[in-house]
């Protein structure tokens, strides 16, 4: 007779309590609770931000989180410009339109990273690796116009710290060319294939009543029927001069989530189009050399929605208070509503759905709610819904074969 | 050299632990993962328990919060397992140093094989560092 | 769009102590604290407005709590400033129980500057260390030796 070795799927230390960030309690295959337990990437930015001067800020807060690496400065530096009469009173124009190319260049990197994530934890990794594949060309503009891939040091109060050359544009726009037929393919996968839509078809919903009480922002907001965008309620760099549009939807589950990221993506690509058409020649940075004394809020439509700052300055060449809220910190609370219901299978791609900090997707526990034992980890839980999909993928073409 | 440490250089599986990080470097370190650079190809595997680690890549600053847990995985995972420090923080704090929140480098807490600096390092960088760790260790005998 | 603060100027009337106009965006004015619950639901629920955080600061007079709302349909931000002079004891009412996107924001102040929340269903730390020392509040100024 043989012996049947049991592996178990569980903590590998028993004693090991280290809080997880996303703790989910269930009942059998249900999620009942969760606990969200954050400050692994709180490194007290507020408070350094009071002993750096003006210009070092920027690049402090560039940090704060490397996917939105150009909306918390893009957000600060407006946030002082609030102080000093208005960006767009004091920024050239030159560079009202280079800081929309990078804040919407910045935003097709973050959605294809999301996709390919999304592809990943749904267990359709080529999507995770095409999306990724597509998401280089967009770093390498970043690397020729900024001169890095990530944190690309270009804001400043008052202006922009390089310039986009003549010669560059031309690549720029061939980039742009060969991204729109990747994107059309994400959105036919997504669209087309039974499989991903029963995967994320009404999962994870998170109604228009719950969107408003839980103040979510960016696209986990507009999936859910909140029409709020920054860049048309209150315009930023050259946003109120250029064509685009607000993408909502309705259901508010993880496929409008995606939808909403897929859409923007176009969005994104004539935006830039535009800029580099519309662009005209001049200077880039207006030299500010003083802030005076004051209160100044800024905010910028970050890929995952609203980031805001605000600015306290005494007239003196530090500011006396910084106050930072990313949007994650509005749509991450929300899981409390938007995972709670569902099953362990849907846990992970719900969580993400919001587009969280990658490290914060790794950080899930799964806790068995009668003996608060803890039974799986986020990886586990990533294989549970990569499984899941195996099976709908079988079920599906037994149906056809029937 | 000992056996088990040459093996682990012909193929080398790795396990991220972020400390407090911004996610940059944590995202470069996935794309060495993606078919530009292709690391896979080396035999250099993303795992997904510190178990099977032959390597451990921590990122971050050194939160407070985030340190008791990184101390844990290092104790869970099979020696011999080098010790990777990718990005600025890792390597000093960078600017986060004077942090009420941040507590001591990474260095003074764990033994660090190979520290691949950058803000982050380019996924170029960071292979360069596992070859020049790998070759190290197969040169010593 | 003059109506929102028309609308607010007549429902709070004298409650409004200050009333700034900083620029055609960002409009502040300032409250007694104990009139904090009922403005934020007002705002909230009646005026329809969006809570996007809020802001606090340790300042001689007091601790000054900045409750930050937009009206996305303007693009304009009302800002209501309340003063808790008592830095022995701060405390102030929550708004958690209005809605609850406010709980972790609310939580971050009382973790971060040691103002308590009355009625906070949640008051526990979010963002230190478990093993953070109990009475440090990394925001608040230290007192000059």
């Amino acid at each position: 007779m043989s012996h049947k070795v049991i592996v178990p799927i569980g903590p590998y230390h028993p004693l090991q309590e280290e809080p997880e960030f996303f703790q989910l309690y269930v009942e059998g295959e249900k999620v009942v609770d969760i606990d969200i337990i954050i400050g692994y990437g709180h490194r007290g930015i507020e408070k350094l931000s009071e002993g750096k001067h003006f210009d070092q800020v920027a690049f402090l807060v560039e940090r704060i989180c490397g996917i939105c690496s150009s909306s918390h400065p893009y957000a600060y530096v407006l946030a002082v410009e609030d102080i000093l009469g208005g960006e767009a009173n004091v920024v050239p124009e030159r560079a009202l339109y280079i800081r929309t190319i990078i804040d919407e260049l910045q935003r097709i990197h973050s959605h294809l990273l999301w996709l390919g994530l999304a592809g990943h934890f749904i267990g359709y990794n080529t999507v995770w690796m095409w999306a990724w594949k597509y998401r280089e060309p967009v770093l390498d503009m970043f690397e020729m116009i900024t001169g890095n891939r990530n944190n690309y040091a270009m804001f400043k109060v008052g202006g922009v710290r390089r310039d986009i050359k003549d010669e560059d544009i031309p690549i720029l726009e061939k980039t742009l060319d060969e991204l729109v037929p990747a994107v059309d393919m994400f959105r036919g996968a997504v669209m087309d294939d039974p499989v991903i839509k029963a995967r994320l078809k009404g999962i994870g919903i998170l109604t228009k009543e719950q969107a408003i009480d839980w103040c979510v922002v960016g696209p986990t907001a507009r999936a859910s029927g909140v029409n709020i965008d920054v860049r048309r309620d209150e315009p930023y760099g050259v946003f109120d001069r250029i064509d685009w549009n607000v993408i909502v939807e309705k259901d508010g589950d993880v496929f409008a989530k995606t939808i909403v990221r897929i859409l923007e993506l176009y969005e994104s690509v004539s935006i830039i189009r535009q800029c580099l058409d519309k662009m005209p020649k001049g200077e880039i940075d207006a030299d500010i050399k003083e802030v005076p004394p004051g209160e100044g809020i800024g905010r910028v439509e970050a890929p995952r929605g609203e980031c805001f700052h605000y600015i306290k300055s005494d007239g003196t060449n530090r500011p006396i208070r910084h106050k930072i809220r990313a949007p994650s910190y509005m749509n991450v609370a929300s899981n409390k509503v938007g995972a709670v219901g569902g099953t362990i299978s849907d846990a992970t791609i719900t969580l993400a759905a919001v587009d969280p900090c990658y490290c914060c997707t790794e950080r899930v526990a799964v806790i068995r709610k009668a003996n608060n034992k803890k039974i799986m980890n986020g990886w586990d839980l990533i294989r549970l819904s990569q499984e899941k999909t195996n099976k709908l993928k079988e079920g599906l073409s037994n149906a056809r074969d029937k | 050299m000992d056996l088990k440490t040459r093996a682990l250089t012909k193929s080398i599986w790795v396990f991220h632990v972020s400390a407090g990080s911004c996610n940059n470097c944590d995202i470069e370190i996935l794309d060495c993962f993606t078919p530009r650079f292709d690391v896979e190809r080396f035999g250099i595997q993303l795992v997904g328990s510190v178990r099977h680690a032959d390597a451990l890549l921590i990122t971050g600053a050194m939160n407070r919060k985030a340190v008791p847990r990184m101390k844990k995985i290092y104790a869970q995972a099979p020696k011999p397992c080098v010790v990777v420090a990718v990005g600025q923080c890792a390597l000093s704090q960078h600017m986060f140093r004077d942090s009420y929140n941040v507590g001591e480098p990474l260095d003074k807490i764990l033994p660090v094989d190979l520290y691949v600096p950058g803000c982050p390092p380019k996924p170029e960088a960071i292979i360069a560092g596992i070859v020049k760790l790998v070759n190290k260790i197969r040169n010593k005998k | 769009m003059d109506n929102m603060r028309d609308k607010i100027k007549e429902r709070l009337k004298d409650k409004i102590l200050e009333w700034q106009d900083n620029s055609s965006k960002r409009i502040y004015f300032t409250l007694d604290k104990k009139d904090i619950f009922e403005t934020v639901r007002f705002l909230f629920k009646d005026l329809g407005l969006r809570f996007s955080t809020a802001s606090s600061i340790d300042t001689e007079k007091g601790f000054e709590i900045l409750y930050h709302f937009s009206f996305d349909k303007a693009g304009e931000f009302y800002s209501v400033r309340v003063l808790i002079e008592d830095k022995k004891h701060p405390q102030i009412d929550s708004i958690t129980p209005i809605f609850p996107g406010a709980e972790w924001i609310e939580r971050e102040i009382w973790e971060l500057l040691g103002i308590n929340f009355i009625g906070h269903p949640n008051l526990k730390r979010l963002l230190l260390a478990e093993d953070w020392p109990e009475g440090d509040y990394p925001l608040r100024n230290k007192d000059e030796p």
